[in-house]
């Protein structure tokens, strides 16, 4: 094996989204332990860890739906505060969650736009508080086309009537379209075919083209190791080590994150 | 686009030249009840709708002009609208999820509380009204925080509530009825949706009128506006309306409080309707709503239907016992009847929501 290195040294830009020291108990139970986290500008930053390690957790402290119970979280070198995942995205900050968090009997556009509707301009908008149909349907229309989602039949429909992978790319678009600095997917493939799965990782890459960090959270190794340009694994309720998946292997990552194996001293707590 | 096929890992490599179709399916049945299913999918009030007009078919067929007069027909308007007030009340509740068994019992409360307030107290009638409504909107409030706030279950906290603003309704009012002499001569404006509008044979009131305008003006804002939606997505999955940015807590407590307003309008359309102001009136309030609401074609489990459907709703049991009544049937005929349309309703919404695309 290589000899692990020191992530930071290789930044010399600030990240973009810092958390430090977080904490966060439910009962007994310590879901975070004085964890770290960092995202650099640009970067697709994977997140592993074993089934209840805290990545979800850790996830929902820096995505606004959860407050934790210490700690700091620092956006752009600014300190944040987020109490509802509305706080997050106000400050660009998307997330598509496990469970897509849509709303299946309603349509595409009322998804994209639930809790940014715009409404219609002058008197139908402001007195009678009229939604602007045409104008978020052209838009969720325009941002599925870009990403190549146009098998969509009718922007109309109840999400309900999509494909898995379907839901899944209005929820990708979704993120896109409004995520200005960072984008957050828990678990995008988990629930995809192999074909669809390999549309989530190209919409990945298309959205990283933008410039846009993003932080991805998989159990799949290779969808890992092919899209992530570090990796941070979790472990008991806090960072383990974060890697370059171009130093270690598969089977590395799986036995740091399981436990089997310590990571060297210098990869720890990077 | 950043990665090509040709960058895809090597065990994916065959991707490439694997069919681009996602289970599609044959489909084998016939094409006219498909179609059925997925127009009733999108338009839910239409079942009502449909059952309401046939009904009414019927009925002319059988009873002819007895029935299928202008007279008899807004008579039916006139005997559902205390029904089709509450059950839209009722309806918006239903739609996050929720249930509210305690619309009657707020109802009559708010109507004691515009009477007691006019005739114990001599406080000026407007403002009484003001009070009685005000009061409607606390009992919905109480509600809505002990749901949204301390997250009871709607069934207990408005089982609760049911007792508790009945119970406060006996003791406040002492039981006593105030008799409609009284309020013609000394306080009309309390009688106000009692008010007749004739236009040949048909008898409108103003409560009718504001139940169908209710009615739309509910439709409207539940389609048309972000407050709406955001109602539909709260019953639908509230996690992930949570999630997806909607501030649930506050969409719940503001369903509740409109409710209770709304329910508090009963009230007042109920002074108009009985002429007087009575503690033990509109027992059966809360049953008659849900059965309207489920016959209208709300889910029960929220997120799903309209509330013109509820309206229909309300319609087709006043078409079901007046026409059951001027038949000369047994009432039990008109209950028998009810029911079986109630588990229609359920099942038809049932075979409904399996329709996709």
């Amino acid at each position: 094996m290589m000899q692990p290195h020191t992530q930071s040294s290789e930044h010399a830009v600030a990240p973009i989204l810092h958390a430090k020291n977080l904490v966060k108990r439910f009962g007994r139970v310590t879901a975070l332990d004085h964890c770290d986290f960092e995202l650099y500008p640009g970067e697709i930053l994977a997140v592993i860890g074993d089934n209840g390690a805290g990545k979800s957790t850790l996830i929902k402290a820096i995505s606004g739906a959860l407050v934790p119970d210490q700690g700091k979280l620092y956006l752009d070198g600014q300190e944040v505060r987020f109490t509802s995942p509305l706080d997050a995205r106000k400050q660009g900050i998307e997330t598509v969650y496990q469970q897509l968090a849509m709303s299946p009997a309603l349509s595409i556009a009322d998804n994209m736009f639930m809790g940014r509707e715009l409404r219609k301009p002058g008197f139908m908008g402001q007195v009678l508080r009229q939604l602007d149909r045409p104008a978020m349907e052209a838009f969720a229309r325009e941002k599925l086309n870009e990403l190549g989602l146009m098998t969509i039949q009718n922007i109309r429909q109840p999400v309900e009537t999509l494909s898995g992978g379907q839901r899944q790319g209005v929820a990708v678009a979704r993120a896109a379209a409004f995520g200005s600095r960072v984008i957050i997917l828990d678990e995008p493939t988990a629930a995809l075919g192999v074909k669809e799965s390999r549309r989530v990782l190209e919409l990945i890459s298309e959205v990283k083209a933008r410039g846009i960090p993003i932080v991805l959270i998989s159990h799949n190794m290779p969808h890992v190791f092919e899209a992530a340009d570090r990796i941070h694994v979790h472990r008991l309720g806090k960072r383990l080590c974060v890697l370059n998946p171009a130093d270690y292997s598969m089977s590395d990552a799986v036995a740091f994150m399981t436990g089997a194996k310590e990571p060297d001293v210098e990869a720890v707590g990077v | 686009m950043a990665k090509s096929d040709s960058n895809s890992p090597v065990h994916e490599s065959s991707l490439g030249s694997a069919p681009d179709a996602v289970a599609s399916f044959e489909d084998d049945r016939a094409g006219f009840i498909k179609k059925l299913q997925h127009t009733l999918h999108l338009n839910p009030s239409m079942v009502p709708l449909i059952v309401l007009l046939l009904s009414i078919a019927v009925f002319g067929l059988l009873l002819g002009t007895r029935f299928f007069s202008p007279f008899a027909l807004t008579l039916i308007l006139q005997q559902v609208q205390i029904v089709g007030i509450i059950a839209a009340a009722q309806s918006l509740i239903i739609l996050t999820a929720g249930i509210d068994l305690s619309v009657g019992a707020t109802m009559v409360l708010s109507s004691v509380v515009m009477g007691q307030f006019t005739f114990r107290y001599g406080i000026p009638v407007p403002i009484s009204i003001v009070c009685g409504l005000l009061c409607g909107m606390l009992c919905g409030m109480i509600s809505g925080l002990l749901v949204s706030r301390v997250r009871l279950p709607p069934f207990i906290v408005t089982l609760g509530m049911w007792q508790i603003v009945l119970a406060t309704n006996f003791l406040y009012s002492k039981n006593e009825t105030i008799r409609a002499q009284d309020i013609e001569t000394q306080a009309s404006l309390l009688q106000f949706f009692g008010t007749k509008i004739t236009i040949g044979g048909a008898v409108f009131t103003y409560g009718v009128v504001f139940m169908v305008l209710l009615a739309l003006v509910l439709a409207y804002a539940l389609k048309h506006t972000a407050w709406g939606r955001h109602v539909y997505a709260v019953g639908d999955d509230k996690e992930a309306a949570e999630l997806s940015g909607v501030k649930t807590g506050r969409i719940i407590l503001s369903v509740y409080m409109l409710s209770g307003l709304i329910c508090a309008f009963a009230g007042w359309a109920l002074i108009g309707r009985l002429g007087s102001v009575s503690p033990t009136a509109g027992q059966l309030s809360n049953i008659e709503s849900i059965t309207a609401v489920v016959i209208g074609g709300i889910s029960l489990f929220g997120g799903r239907g309209s509330i013109l459907g509820t309206l229909y709703g309300a319609l087709i049991v006043g078409v079901f016992t007046l026409g059951l009544r001027l038949m000369g049937a047994d009432a039990q005929w008109t209950y028998l009847l009810i029911g079986v349309l109630i588990i229609g309703a359920v099942a038809v919404d049932q075979w409904i929501r399996r329709a996709t695309v």
